[in-house]
């Protein structure tokens, strides 16, 4: 069995072995034994990447390609280069932790991670796919679970929040198979067959019109869950409304499947289309940067102000993919990183915080710090590093950016770049708001006073996902050097 | 030479942090306070040692020599890389000095000021987080170094004024502190992207050493009429207006002083808001050489303009903590006007040693006003001048050290100040008449202030005091007789042969008129606060109202802050952030919503079509047929 297609091989396994569990003991413990392979197996990865890539010097090593479907010759193809290697590790370590974090979901326990490992599942194939159906196939697959994740197991406007995410999501993939039809029946332009196979159609030149015509589409399809402006409004509901771990993987891995479509297939498939475009997607993104900022400082819902968080920073990662500098695009891809690893503990410990407070209005909140210091410091720490302390990863991603976007002496990018850069104080404004208000100062309600303190399997999720926060932000060297590495092939597409 | 040892100097304070942090719990209180004063000791004996070899032995060719030793930290283009290491060069040995000193006075006076304090173990925690940053800062060796200190510097700020975080007063100001630096700091990144962008490097050494025709090179990419060059320094500058709380982004200083006072000693008046000083002075052969040093122009007009308004808002403060801060300002602003007058070479230069030799002497006699105010604080649980009074009967080490620490910033002969104030009267005065003139008012207005506080707390009358105040533990007052020795004899040391901006030595003589002028204002002042505080009298009052509206302006700080108030809490909060929520709500989401609402509402419409009635559907294939047949038709004849 090769080493890629047990990432997807390992969840089903669980899925299945979850079948016969009976309470909530037996769930857990099967997802967490499950999710604890898969995890070993991604940490086992990277080394196994870092080896492999010293002697091979493919675009993507592990290769493994099987004939599917022999009509449109689709192929269950996969391979991984740094980017995807990453990533994987990032999911990994996230549905680990979210395991952690869902210690206690006593309502239809079995069902509950079933489902959340089945989105998990489609994640994983998605990043090892290299083949542009398969590719999109996974994406529906991890598309679907969420329905129902927020459906069954969420809260407040359950039903309505779940049917507008689903149905953006679905709108937009509309779009990307649309586009992705288009790249598949441009594929033949210089002679060759019909492939869905992404490194052959790199290889080939589809024409300007044609380019231009998908590019918008495939990059709406995936913009859409990168949560780009103005198609960013399905998060925040769906946030607010889904249940904890579901909001961990949501935002901290499912929306990162945005900016690494643009990356593996937008833009590598449709340079020319890419470079026509790229202005009027700047400015989106850069809007969506300034504009989620904003959004976030006067928000009441703890689960909002991370929302519109999330798409500032993810915009960020948008705009760094389309500066077109390999250093912003490694910054692109460290963002994406950090942002999952941070936002999930964010949503991690509002759960945590909500779970005991039954409240998420920040106005309820105050001084949590004193009854929970444990969870306290740790949302004060994630806090500050969402805000690009240096020591943290979310620094050494916006450096990447600033400074790669900066290498691009256009004058309109210039001022996009500074427009961009000046977000770092407006998500200054609104952590502090957030951290300032409820961790710190007076107690808001004298019946906090006794709440539980942080239990071992909260603790153990946190300290999971704030590990690579500090290894990234501390000693950032090897890891951006082996995404840059990768990123080589990519960018030579477009210059 | 070999000067790698001292990267133990930051890292030592980083083991400490790590350790009290991660165990804050479980390291008891007596254990930790000892942890850290013996960690900071040891920096600062690796410091002195650092400073005794290297002014002894550093020199070239009668030229001090840099050290760099470091390794890459992250890179970004072939170029640009960030590095991580320490730099050695004679102002980075001086703050070193200047660090590690106030910061084990610090250490060992919270030791007795913070006892019994429940986060006892969590505020020793940190300030060695504070002293790993701020050594890391003055020892960077390029732009990216220095700016990823300056946000931990920041950082540990934050904590650390926040520390009583219970206290809503305490958390606005922490917040405050971060987020006003944090928008000068966007001007420092910025500024390093352009300098870096243009320059190709971000070292200090390469920075420094371009002279001549690259720099005039760069000069031709003009924006708005000056370089972009000069662009870049000016927004770098602002990083430092913003740390050193300069005009405009004072506003956070004073309400800073909601930290713990040996905090406020050690960060916002000795150490990290000349950080801001520190940079210009890093990066001074930039500043000076750059298009005839326009950059360097506007430290200076900066520099003293703030130097004057934080003076004449300290006369009328009451809160004795937010006096020291005004004053910390606008002794900074003494430095930064130093710096800005400044030429180069040999004793043209003056105003460079003059602006580190003040910084020396500052951080001394500063940190000892601070650390004297929080042991008065400390027995009379009040920071306002009208709880205190007589407290020379009650407090006697405390009362000379602070009269030491007094008649130093007043400028008096003999003490430290004196020395390093006359150094920059001079300066000013060989260069910019009008920056003398102000400069000579500020020192009027300094000797004042500072004695008018001084004989307000320590003369005066008795006040009734609820518990009869006594001098603090021996653990309090050693460090204040420390940087009191320090306040005198600080102005001993002939600066001009080991910190110089060209790094090469001169000697420098009291220029007698200028000393003599200085200190006859600086006495002025001192008479005059005792005429109208030594013992308490309507005086003050009088002169209060005969001042009347300017008065007012001077007590309410030139409403700065409601300035500031208005233009965050009403435009940028009131409206444009409540403006993009309501309108993602409103408008975005609900016009997304709206499309669904559509579909949904012509769905019900022509579902009636579906109506499983035979006849219907026959209906409707027989319209369809129809209508087909005729489009051809149609077609079919044209």
């Amino acid at each position: 069995m090769d080493i890629l297609s047990l990432f997807v091989i390992v969840p089903i396994l669980t899925v299945l072995v979850l079948v016969f569990a009976k309470n909530l003991k037996q769930s857990r413990i099967i997802a967490l034994i499950g999710m604890a392979i898969q995890f070993a197996m991604s940490i086992n990865l990277i080394f196994a990447y870092i080896k492999e890539r010293a002697v091979n010097t493919d675009i993507m090593v592990f290769t493994k390609d099987v004939l599917w479907y022999e009509s449109f010759n689709i192929h269950y193809s996969v391979g991984v280069d740094a980017i995807s290697v990453v990533l994987i590790a990032l999911t990994a370590t996230v549905v680990f932790a979210g395991i952690f974090i869902s210690w206690k979901m006593d309502d239809l326990p079995k069902e509950f991670f079933m489902s959340l490992i089945t989105l998990a599942f489609g994640v994983f194939g998605f990043f090892i796919s290299t083949d542009l159906f398969t590719l999109f196939v996974f994406f529906e697959v991890a598309v679907i679970p969420i329905y129902l994740l927020i459906g069954i197991w969420g809260s407040g406007p359950k039903e309505l929040s779940a049917m507008k995410l689903t149905l953006m999501l679905m709108g937009a993939s509309a779009l990307l198979l649309v586009g992705i039809l288009g790249v598949y029946f441009n594929s033949n332009a210089d002679g060759g067959a019909l492939t869905f196979n992404i490194l052959e159609i790199a290889k080939v030149n589809i024409p300007l019109a044609a380019q231009n015509i998908f590019f918008p589409l495939v990059f709406i399809g995936f913009a859409v869950i990168g949560g780009l402006f103005p198609f960013h409004t399905w998060s925040p509901s769906g946030h607010a409304s889904a249940p904890t771990a579901v909001s961990m993987l949501h935002a901290g891995v499912l929306m990162k499947l945005g900016g690494y479509g643009i990356f593996r297939v937008a833009l590598y498939l449709l340079p020319l289309g890419a470079l026509n475009w790229a202005n009027f997607f700047l400015v989106l993104a850069a809007f969506g940067v300034i504009y989620g900022a904003f959004g976030a400082i006067m928000q009441k819902d703890l689960k909002y102000v991370n929302a519109y968080a999330s798409v500032s920073h993810l915009s960020l990662v948008i705009f760094a993919l389309l500066m077109i500098t390999k250093t912003a695009w490694t910054g692109a891809i460290i963002q994406s990183l950090s942002h999952g690893f941070l936002t999930a503990l964010f949503f991690a410990l509002i759960g945590m915080v909500y779970g005991r407070t039954h409240t998420r209005e920040i106005d309820k909140l105050g001084g949590l710090m004193k009854v929970l210091p444990f969870i306290g410091a740790i949302y004060v720490i994630t806090g500050l590093a969402y805000l690009g302390l240096p020591g943290f990863s979310g620094f050494v991603a916006e450096m990447n950016i600033f400074v790669g976007a900066f290498e691009d002496p256009n004058l309109f990018h210039r001022i996009l770049t500074i427009i961009v850069v000046s977000s770092i104080v407006v998500t200054a404004v609104y952590i502090l708001r957030m951290v300032g208000k409820i961790m710190m100062g007076p107690l808001s309600d004298a019946g906090y006073k006794d709440l539980p303190k942080g239990t071992w399997y909260e603790k153990v999720g946190l300290v999971l996902l704030m590990i690579p926060v500090v290894i990234i932000g501390v000693m950032p060297l090897g890891i951006s050097e082996m995404i840059k590495a990768s990123i080589q092939p990519f960018l030579e597409r477009l210059l | 030479m070999d000067f790698s040892y001292t990267v133990l100097i930051p890292l030592i304070p980083l083991a400490l942090f790590v350790i009290l942090g991660i165990f804050s719990k479980k390291i008891p209180p007596s254990i930790s306070g000892w942890m850290g004063s013996i960690g900071l000791g040891a920096s600062f004996v690796l410091s002195l040692y650092t400073a005794y070899h290297y002014f002894l032995n550093g020199k070239l060719n009668g030229v001090y020599q840099t050290f760099t030793y470091k390794s890459t930290w992250l890179i970004f283009t072939d170029k640009l890389h960030i590095d991580m290491g320490v730099l050695i060069d004679p102002i980075s040995v001086m703050m070193l000095v200047v660090v590690s000193t106030v910061s084990l006075m610090v250490h060992l006076y919270s030791r007795g000021y913070m006892k019994g304090d429940d986060g006892f173990t969590r505020f020793f925690a940190y300030l060695a987080l504070f002293s790993f940053s701020m050594f890391g800062l003055v020892l960077a060796t390029n732009l990216f170094q220095i700016y990823i200190f300056w946000e931990l510097v920041g950082a540990s700020s934050f904590l650390l004024i926040g520390y009583y975080y219970t206290k809503p007063s305490a958390v606005a100001a922490a917040k405050k502190a971060f987020i006003v630096t944090r928008f000068a700091d966007l001007g420092f990144l910025i500024g390093i992207l352009v300098v870096s962008y243009y320059s190709g490097t971000l070292d200090f050494g390469e920075l420094n050493s371009l002279q001549g025709s690259i720099i005039t090179g760069w000069a031709s990419t003009t924006f708005m009429g000056l370089s972009v060059f000069t662009w870049g320094l000016m927004l770098i500058y602002l990083g430092g207006v913003g740390k050193s709380a300069m005009l405009p982004f004072h506003i956070w200083l004073p309400d800073a002083m909601e930290g713990p006072t040996p905090v406020s000693a050690l960060i916002h008046a000795a150490t990290m808001v000349v950080a801001g000083v520190y940079l210009v002075a890093r990066l001074f052969p930039l500043f000076y050489f750059v298009e005839d040093g326009f950059a360097l122009n506007m430290v200076a007009y900066i520099g003293a303009l703030s130097s004057l308004i934080a003076a004449i808002i300290a006369l009328t403060q009451t809160d004795i903590k937010r006096i020291l801060a005004f004053s910390t300002m606008s002794q900074i602003g003494y430095m930064m006007l130093a710096l800005g007058v400044s030429k180069y070479e040999g004793h043209e230069g003056l105003g460079y040693m003059a602006s580190m030799f003040h910084l020396f002497t500052h951080a001394m006699f500063k940190a000892l006003l601070f650390l004297g105010a929080g042991s008065v604080i400390h027995a009379v649980h009040s920071n306002y001048m009208k709880d205190m009074g007589s407290l020379r009967k009650y407090m006697p080490i405390t009362h000379i050290t602070f009269l030491i620490a007094a008649l130093s910033i007043a400028g008096f002969p003999g003490f430290a100040g004196f020395f390093s104030k006359d150094e920059i009267l001079v300066a000013a005065y060989e260069n910019n008449m009008l920056i003398y003139i102000s400069s000579v008012t500020v020192a009027f207005l300094t000797a004042f202030y500072i004695f008018r506080l001084y004989f307000a707390v320590f003369w005066g009358e008795d006040k009734k005091y609820e518990h009869t105040p006594h001098e603090s533990p021996l653990s309090m007052t050693i460090p204040l007789i420390f940087l009191a020795i320090l306040s005198f004899a600080g102005g001993y040391i002939p600066f001009s042969e080991y910190v110089t901006a060209d790094k090469m030595s001169f000697t420098s003589h009291l220029n007698l008129p200028l000393a003599a002028i200085a200190s006859s204002v600086g006495i002025f002042g001192i008479i005059l606060a005792f005429v109208f505080y030594k013992k308490v009298s309507d005086l003050p009052d009088r002169f209060a109202k005969a001042f009347g509206v300017f008065y007012k302006w001077t007590y309410h700080k030139f409403y700065f802050d409601e300035i500031y108030q208005f233009v965050t809490k009403k435009i940028l909060f009131g409206i444009v952030a409540s403006g993009a929520a309501w309108f993602d709500k409103n408008i975005v989401d609900a016009s997304m919503i709206g499309i669904g609402n559509k579909t949904m509402s012509i769905s019900h419409k022509i579902k009636g079509m579906q109506s499983g009635k035979f006849q219907d559907y026959a209906m409707a294939f027989v319209g369809g047929g129809v209508i087909l047949a005729m489009v051809v038709f149609y077609i079919w004849i044209n």
